[in-house]
This record gives C-alpha cells, sequence and structure tokens, in this order.
C-alpha cells in the first residue's frame, strides 16, 4: 500500500463513508479509510432495526442497508481501506500510525484527515451508580452488539435504565427474542432518545417507560439477581420511600452518548467541553488546520442522515484542503448558543460560505417546549436572520435550521449569530 | 494411601502466594487451595496499592515489625517477580496546628519504628512538590521509603513464581473443616475432596477466624469485614504533578482518605472504612462515594468528579487480635504464629493494612516458625526465583513493538482502545502458568476494560477470544467464576412457550 495519501478518513460509520464519497468527488485522488473492524459500516451493522434514510432517501432502510448503499459506492470510486487496522497516533502535521496484524506499524502522511470515530457509551462508572459489580450490567450497545452481530442474548429479564435511542429499540428487540423486559426507567422528566422510538418500540410492545424513576443499587455477587429503582426529585435526589427491588438478571444503560475524541485530543484538537468534540467550522474543520471531523465525534446526533451530511461537508473540505484551493480561511463569525439553546454546530461560520452553498446549523434545547416554537438565529443586535417554526422543542431532538443563501447579505453586516428557541 | 504434602496453604491472596513462593525454595510438596476461580480475588485485589513505608502500625507491633522489614524486601523481590515497583515516598498532609502535632507524633513512632529518611517538610516544600495540594496545607510527612506495587500482578507473580516451582494450585478449592488426629492436623476437606499434609499455613484472609475456629483455636477472636470504597480517575483527565501518595493526617478512625498515583498511570482515590455484615459485601454505596469524593478534594481540590472512570470497593480482614508483645496494649494486630492448642498449623489472622505490604514479611516469620517447629528445610538446587514478565505492549518501545508484531501478528489487534491491550496479551495470559480463564482475570492482568469504555468495546472480543482458546462456548463464558457468566443462550433458541405458530406469520 501506499504511505502518502491527499484524505484519510479515520473510522467507517456513515459519516465516515460520506466523508470518503465527498473527497473523491471533489477532486482527492487519493483517499483512504482506516476501519478498526473487520468491515465497512460502523455501527450501522449491528443497527439492523429500520428508520434509517428517511431524511436523504425518504426510504425506510435497515442500519446495514443504509451502510451498503454508501460502502457501493465507496467502493465504485476506488477508495482504498484499510481494515481491522487501529490508529494509535495522530500529529498535528497529518502523520497518522496505525497497527494490524498483517502490516504491522503503519505510517501514512496525508494531506488531510477527517475524523469519524464515532462515539462511546456512557458507563456504569460515569453516573456514579452504587451496588455490586456483577456480570449482567451492560450499555446498550454492547447488548445489541451480542445480540444482533455475535447472535447471543446477555440475559433473559432486564431493566433497562436510560430512555436513550439504543435502549428502547434494544426493549423491543429482545422482546422479540422472547426475553422479558421489566421497566425502562428515565431519570429526568422527559424522554432522553426519540418520541418515534417509544412508540415502536415501547408503547407498542407495551413495555412500561417510568420517568424521573432511576436505578439506587445493583444487587448480586456474581450475576445481577434484581436492581433497586427509586422515584427522583427535581434535584435527581432518591425521594424516601419510593424504593422497589425490580428481580432480573440483567441492567442495560442507556444513558448518554460521548464523542470518542482520544485520538483528536493527541493531533492538538480542542474540544468544546459542551458537546465533548471539537470545535469546528462550518467546513467541519478543527482548530488544526487539515484535519477535519465529521458525525458524531463532533456531537451526538439522533439522525444516522444528519451524519452523512456532516460526512459530505467535511469530506468536501478535506478535498480542497489537501488540494491546496482552500485559501487560509477569513471572515469567521461566531454562532453562538442563545435561549434555551444547548450548543450550536458548527461553533463559527465563514460569512462567504453562503455565496455558494447553503450551511446546516444543528442544536439542542436544553428544556422540552411542548407547544409551536421558533428557532430564530439573530445578529448582534437581535436583527433575525433565519427562522423556522417547528411544533415542539425537545432535549432528546436535534433542532436544524439551514442558513440558506438568501440570508447572504444579512450575514454579512454581523459580527456575531446567536440561535435561540422560544415558544410562538 | 493417599499423598501427603508436606505443606498445605489456604488461601491463595498476596500472603499464601508469597508464603506459597518462598517455601518452593525448600524440597517440600507444597498444595495452594484457593476458593475463587483466580489468585487474588479477595482483599488482595481490591486496595490503595501503597506500600507503606512503616510509621502508623504501633512500635512493637507484629504489623509494625513485617511492615518495615517487608519494605527493603519488595525492590528486588519486584525485580525477581517480574512486576513494577516504585518508591515514589508518600506524604500525610496536615492542614491545620492540630494535625501538625499528629505528624510530630508520627515522625516520632516511624523513627521507632525504624523507617528511614521520614521528615516534616514545609507547605513551601509540599507546594513545590505538588502544586496541585490545597493551599492551606501546613505541613507534611515525607516518608521517601513508601513506595506503589500493583497488587493484581504481585499476586500473580507470586503465585505463578510458585507453580513454576513445583507448587500445586489448585483453584476453585474451598476449605470446609481440617481432618485432625487428636489435636494434630493431618489435612484439609475441601469441596474437591480431602487432601493430606504434615502442616498446614492458615492464609483465608477475611476467613482466617472461621478456618482457624474449625480447629479449636483462639474461638475469641473475630474477623469483622471493614469495607473500603474507592474511585479511579481517567489517566487522560487528570494526572498528578509526578507519581506519589497523599494521605491526610490520620485519625482514630485510621488513616483515612488517599490520593495517590497507581503503576497503571491513572489516580485512584479513596478508601473510606465502614464495617459491613457480610465477607462478601463488596457493594459501592451512594453515601460511601459521596464521603470518599470529599475527603479526596479536601487534599487535591482539582480532582472533578466528571474524571472518575471506575468505582470499586474491597474489603479488610479487621481481627481484634491483641499484641503478642507484652509492652504495648494494641489488640488490632496480625497473628503469626504456631498456636499452642493443635499441632501442624501455621495460624495467620487479622492480616489488615499494612498487610499487602508486609505478606513478603510475613511469608518468611512463616519459614522461620517451621523452622523454631524442627522442620529442616533444605533447598533445591534448581529453585528459580526470576518469573519473567510477559510483554506489554503499550509499554514497549515502537521498534520493540515491530519486532514483536513480527514474531506473533495477534501482537497487532488492539483489542481494549483505552488502555492499547492487544489480543497477543490476552492470547498469552490464558495459556500462562496459572491460566486467566475468565474476563477479570484478563482484566486483572492486561488491565483491558479498565479504561473510559469501561469493556464495552473489548468484552465482546476478550469473550470470544475466551471461548476459542479454551474450547468452550460464549455462554460458558463467566466474569469470574460461578454463576457470573455473560450470555445466557444464542438467540432464536427461545422456549417453545414464546412460539406459536400465528408469532412466526
Amino acid at each position: 500500500m501506499k504511505r502518502d495519501y491527499d484524505v484519510v478518513i479515520i473510522g467507517s460509520g456513515p459519516g465516515g463513508l460520506a466523508a470518503a464519497i465527498a473527497a473523491k468527488e471533489n477532486g482527492a485522488e487519493d483517499v483512504l479509510i482506516i476501519e478498526r473492524d473487520v468491515e465497512l459500516g460502523g455501527i450501522l451493522l449491528q443497527c439492523i432495526h429500520n428508520g434509517f434514510g428517511l431524511e436523504l432517501f425518504n426510504e425506510d432502510l435497515p442500519g446495514p442497508a443504509y451502510a451498503q448503499h454508501f460502502i457501493h459506492k465507496v467502493r465504485g470510486h476506488g477508495v482504498e481501506t484499510l481494515m481491522d487496522t487501529m490508529v494509535l497516533d495522530i500529529t498535528p502535521e497529518r502523520t497518522i500510525y496505525a497497527i494490524n496484524r498483517g502490516l504491522g506499524y503503519i505510517e501514512i502522511k496525508t494531506g488531510a484527515i477527517v475524523l469519524a470515530m464515532g462515539c462511546r457509551e456512557r458507563t456504569r462508572a460515569q453516573i456514579l451508580l452504587p451496588g455490586s459489580r456483577p456480570a449482567g450490567v451492560y450499555t446498550a450497545g454492547t447488548a445489541q452488539r451480542f445480540v444482533n452481530v455475535e447472535g447471543y442474548m446477555p440475559g433473559e429479564k432486564f431493566v433497562i435504565l436510560g430512555s436513550g435511542d439504543i435502549g428502547m429499540i434494544m426493549a423491543r428487540r429482545l422482546t422479540i427474542e422472547g426475553a422479558q423486559v421489566e421497566r425502562v426507567l428515565e431519570i429526568m422528566p422527559y424522554l432522553s432518545g426519540l418520541t418515534r422510538n417509544y412508540v415502536q418500540c415501547l408503547l407498542d410492545y407495551g413495555i412500561v417507560l417510568e420517568k424521573q424513576r432511576t436505578v439506587n443499587r445493583i444487587i448480586g455477587n456474581h450475576r445481577v439477581e434484581a436492581v433497586e429503582a427509586v422515584s427522583v426529585d427535581a434535584a435527581w435526589q432518591p425521594i424516601p420511600g419510593t424504593q422497589e427491588i425490580i428481580p432480573c438478571d440483567t441492567l442495560l444503560l442507556s444513558v448518554g452518548l460521548i464523542p470518542e475524541n482520544e485520538l483528536s485530543k493527541q493531533a492538538g484538537v480542542l474540544l468544546d467541553p459542551v458537546t465533548n468534540g471539537p470545535f469546528v467550522d462550518d467546513h467541519f474543520m478543527t482548530n488544526v488546520p487539515g484535519i477535519f471531523a465529521a458525525g458524531n465525534v463532533v456531537h451526538v446526533y439522533d439522525l444516522v442522515d444528519w451524519v452523512t451530511e456532516a460526512g459530505y461537508v467535511a469530506g468536501k473540505g478535506a478535498a480542497a484542503f489537501a488540494r491546496s484551493e482552500r485559501v487560509e480561511p477569513g471572515g469567521h463569525i461566531p454562532l453562538k448558543a442563545g435561549e434555551n439553546i444547548r450548543y450550536v454546530v458548527p461553533h463559527k461560520l465563514e460569512k462567504a460560505h453562503l455565496a455558494v452553498e447553503l450551511v446546516r446549523l444543528q442544536m439542542r434545547a436544553i428544556v422540552p417546549i411542548e407547544e409551536r416554537v421558533l428557532v430564530t438565529v439573530e445578529d448582534q443586535n437581535g436583527e433575525v436572520v433565519a427562522k423556522k417554526a417547528q411544533p415542539y422543542a425537545r432535549p432528546g431532538e436535534i433542532l436544524t435550521l439551514a442558513l440558506k443563501p438568501q440570508a447572504y447579505e444579512a450575514v454579512q453586516k454581523a459580527t456575531s449569530l446567536t440561535v435561540n428557541v422560544r415558544k410562538r | 494411601m493417599p499423598k501427603t504434602y508436606d505443606v498445605i496453604i489456604i488461601g491463595a491472596g498476596i500472603v499464601g502466594s508469597l508464603v506459597a513462593r518462598f517455601l518452593s525454595r525448600n524440597k517440600l510438596d507444597i498444595l495452594l487451595i484457593e476458593k475463587e476461580v483466580d489468585v487474588g480475588m479477595g482483599t488482595s485485589s481490591a486496595n490503595s496499592a501503597v506500600l507503606h513505608a512503616g510509621y502508623d502500625p504501633p512500635t512493637g507491633s507484629n504489623k509494625a515489625l513485617t511492615n518495615v522489614m517487608a519494605v527493603e524486601m519488595w525492590p528486588g523481590l519486584s525485580q525477581e517477580l517480574g512486576i513494577k515497583y516504585e518508591r515514589c515516598g508518600d506524604f500525610v498532609v496536615a492542614v491545620n496546628e492540630e494535625e501538625a502535632q499528629v505528624l510530630e507524633e508520627l515522625l516520632e513512632r516511624g523513627r521507632r519504628n525504624g523507617v528511614p529518611g521520614i521528615e516534616i517538610i514545609s507547605a513551601e516544600e509540599v507546594r513545590q512538590r505538588e502544586p496541585l495540594i490545597r493551599p492551606d496545607v501546613v505541613a507534611a510527612l515525607w516518608a521517601p521509603t513508601g513506595a506503589i506495587s500493583d497488587p493484581f500482578a504481585a499476586t500473580v507473580a507470586a503465585a505463578e513464581n510458585a507453580v513454576m516451582n513445583g507448587v500445586e494450585l489448585m483453584r476453585e478449592t474451598a476449605f470446609e473443616d481440617f481432618i485432625m488426629e487428636g489435636t494434630r492436623i493431618i489435612g484439609v476437606c475441601t469441596n474437591r475432596g480431602e487432601f493430606f499434609s504434615r502442616w498446614t499455613v492458615n492464609a483465608a484472609g477475611l476467613y482466617a477466624d472461621e478456618v482457624m475456629h474449625q480447629a479449636g483455636v483462639r474461638p475469641e477472636f473475630i474477623i469483622k469485614p471493614r469495607r473500603g470504597e474507592y474511585v479511579i480517575l481517567d489517566q487522560a483527565d487528570f494526572k498528578l504533578t509526578r507519581l506519589t501518595v497523599f494521605f491526610p493526617t490520620p485519625t482514630d478512625k485510621g488513616k483515612g482518605i488517599v490520593v495517590g498515583g497507581t503503576l497503571h498511570g491513572n489516580v485512584i482515590v479513596g478508601p473510606n472504612a465502614n464495617f459491613v455484615d457480610s465477607k462478601e459485601n463488596k457493594a459501592m454505596t451512594t453515601e460511601g462515594i459521596q464521603e470518599i469524593w470529599e475527603g479526596g478534594n479536601k487534599l487535591l481540590p482539582a480532582i472533578k468528579r466528571k474524571h472518575i472512570i471506575a468505582q470499586f470497593a474491597g474489603l479488610r480482614a479487621t481481627g481484634n487480635a491483641p499484641s503478642p508483645n507484652p509492652d504495648i496494649n494494641y489488640n488490632q494486630d496480625f497473628i503469626i504464629e504456631i498456636p499452642d492448642k493443635v499441632s501442624g498449623l501455621v495460624n495467620l489472622g487479622g492480616i489488615e493494612s499494612p498487610g499487602f505490604t508486609a505478606a513478603p514479611a510475613i511469608a518468611l516469620k512463616v519459614i522461620e516458625l517451621l523452622q523454631g517447629a524442627g522442620e529442616v528445610l533444605v533447598e533445591k538446587a534448581d529453585w528459580n526465583p526470576v518469573r519473567v514478565p510477559r510483554p506489554v505492549f503499550r509499554n514497549l518501545s515502537r521498534d520493540e513493538q515491530a519486532a514483536l508484531l513480527a514474531r506473533d501478528p495477534a501482537y497487532g489487534r488492539i483489542v481494549c482502545r483505552c488502555e492499547t491491550v492487544t489480543e497477543g496479551e490476552i492470547r498469552a495470559e490464558i495459556h500462562a502458568p496459572i491460566p486467566a480463564d475468565t474476563y477479570d482475570a484478563i482484566k486483572r492482568r492486561t488491565w483491558t476494560g479498565t479504561g473510559r469504555c469501561q469493556g464495552g468495546f473489548d468484552m465482546p472480543r476478550v469473550v470470544a477470544i475466551l471461548a476459542e482458546e479454551l474450547g468452550l462456548t460464549p455462554e460458558e463464558i463467566t466474569k469470574k467464576g460461578g454463576t457470573s457468566n455473560f450470555l445466557s443462550r444464542r438467540t432464536k433458541d427461545v422456549d417453545q412457550e414464546h412460539l406459536s405458530v400465528e408469532a412466526l406469520i
């Protein structure tokens, strides 16, 4: 294999696949994907449920079928792939060190890098869940791998902590496989995943969701024997007298995802403490010139379609950088989180960008508003540059708003833009 | 006539494993029995990993004598056993004048105990060595012989070196009773049958009281399990300026909550010390985590809850044995004795902190006791005290890694991405002299699954590797033996009651 590429993409999930395709289609000649697993597709391969591709293809596909669409394209475009390979280190000068079984140590130089490592699941320790430490406590994604890829059941009688999407999807999956899902517990007063998953995975299967309730204690020395559930107040403090011992053999955790940025940090990429992903501009370039990031490595998405779109943007940017077509970007203005907005991605906008194409902004609300809302993008004087009406705003569902070329003039006058979500 | 061993050792924690290892130098048939699926799963697996300098225990106690004696043994022993050891020194931090007074007492006691090099240093000096220490520190006791070990590796290495030198190890073999001939112990009954011996060593840790009671020894001696909870911080998020250990000023409740470095690179915070009802109760509690968190923050305000990547609890075998030294009034000492009531028993008990530190000295004391009882020990010509460690990929230079990869491509597949553990390392541990045949055994030996994702990525892969290497199905693989299986059945393998023709259509 070569040791010198135009664009190297780390990770072959939906973000990485799209970045590779876009890099090729935008003039990068030598494009390489490095994937740690033995197949392309990333986590999509274990997501055998449907719901993928509604935004992009207007089709309702299972994860592997969605991935296959892009894998065909990647192969057709002549993108090189290095499978079963782990990247150990990236330098700011864009040298990549990786290893695999066949080639041993691999050192690769590249014109641009797209980080597409995805995210990992929050663990038991990160939510400081007390009790014993038996077998039978798994993150929902690990259980999903066991069931859908390896073909094994991680238990028979489940309690699921957290109403994240993977947890709800696994509740349905395990039920179909003959297991009993006793309860889904959510510490917040609202759902943390998509409403459609609540309807299709829990309601349709008669699985009980209890909000403002959490696991207080894990019981069992060898294997989980039960969990103690408890109600919590608004400050997440247990309410005495509400304890209930729920016998079960498995506790699944669906309590959040964290962008996977250990490699990014080694390369000097700065992370936003709110998203846990890199600060990115509107081409998804990080603070390190030539290092781009796409997908869940930037912030955790709820729909794969938006990950794919981000991958296209990053891949295109990476190709332009590698071909030195991209002038040192200037004329940036910051994009800020305003009223009831936790964060906005990208973090800054190149004002000239809107002359060429639309730029999609993505936000998460802080608290739910269960009535019609207006998402606004305002300049430093409170002038509305763009707006979008939505039926509601929920923390579990990303808000998106496209800044269209029509907003070009207004953006040229702005020194910063702030996104808000308010009741109409 | 069944085989008669020279020595049976009950319990393969750090004490039992080191007794076996030092005894294996001699021409003896030795059997080491362990009730758990692996060595070192009890108190030895859940402690602060600190090798104490020896200024804490009362002067003249067994604890003080063995502690200070063992401090000098650890550097050479670690080298022979191929395990890491860092003599980084430790601090006892005082934050007010009363505490500074206690430091003076500790200094005095330390000197009486024979701890070399201890001194009281100024607040300025403490801050210089660790700028992250709380700003209102008044003074600290500095003990240059304080050190850090890897308790997992130490126990495995000691037991492995014993096995290399002919000791028989039987795991999942639980002591049930002694076989007596009058007042002479001639063997033990276990769940796997009877084994006969001339000597039996009680190294049963938390259960040492119950074992000795079976022989009618010290019926008044009771071990109350004392639970210590800990949290581990992500090494990518928080590191000490230099590797060391910070103790608060001790109180009558104990040595207090420590913030210290570990040889794996993480910072450890803990333990608290609370008595619990059961010798298997290693559950963590919300209150306990809060307690250690406040304790840790008192020393180093810079640590943050979001840095926590793991939590665990261990139990310490707190006994009530009076010190054999008539000059001191101390009722929590180690028992290291050949009791009068029975013959054929070397009795150890109450081995709580500083038990890990003291273990090699306790092992030598056991040998002295045997010799004192007339046992003539004849050294083997071919005793090999050296255990060569297996390669740890992440600790090798790039050239060494490349050489290892060329020899065995399995070292080119990373199974644990957070801690950079390779498939080669895992397979090597499964085929080691003491096979690592559970997930936790692999974890303790290779550090796989201890990072940020806490096994989320590696666990299915390790289960698959274990199944392949051991010739088992994945459903048979356990976390820690017994009923701790990870998986229940294959998918589609549903009970008939779940299946109906209608459901399939």
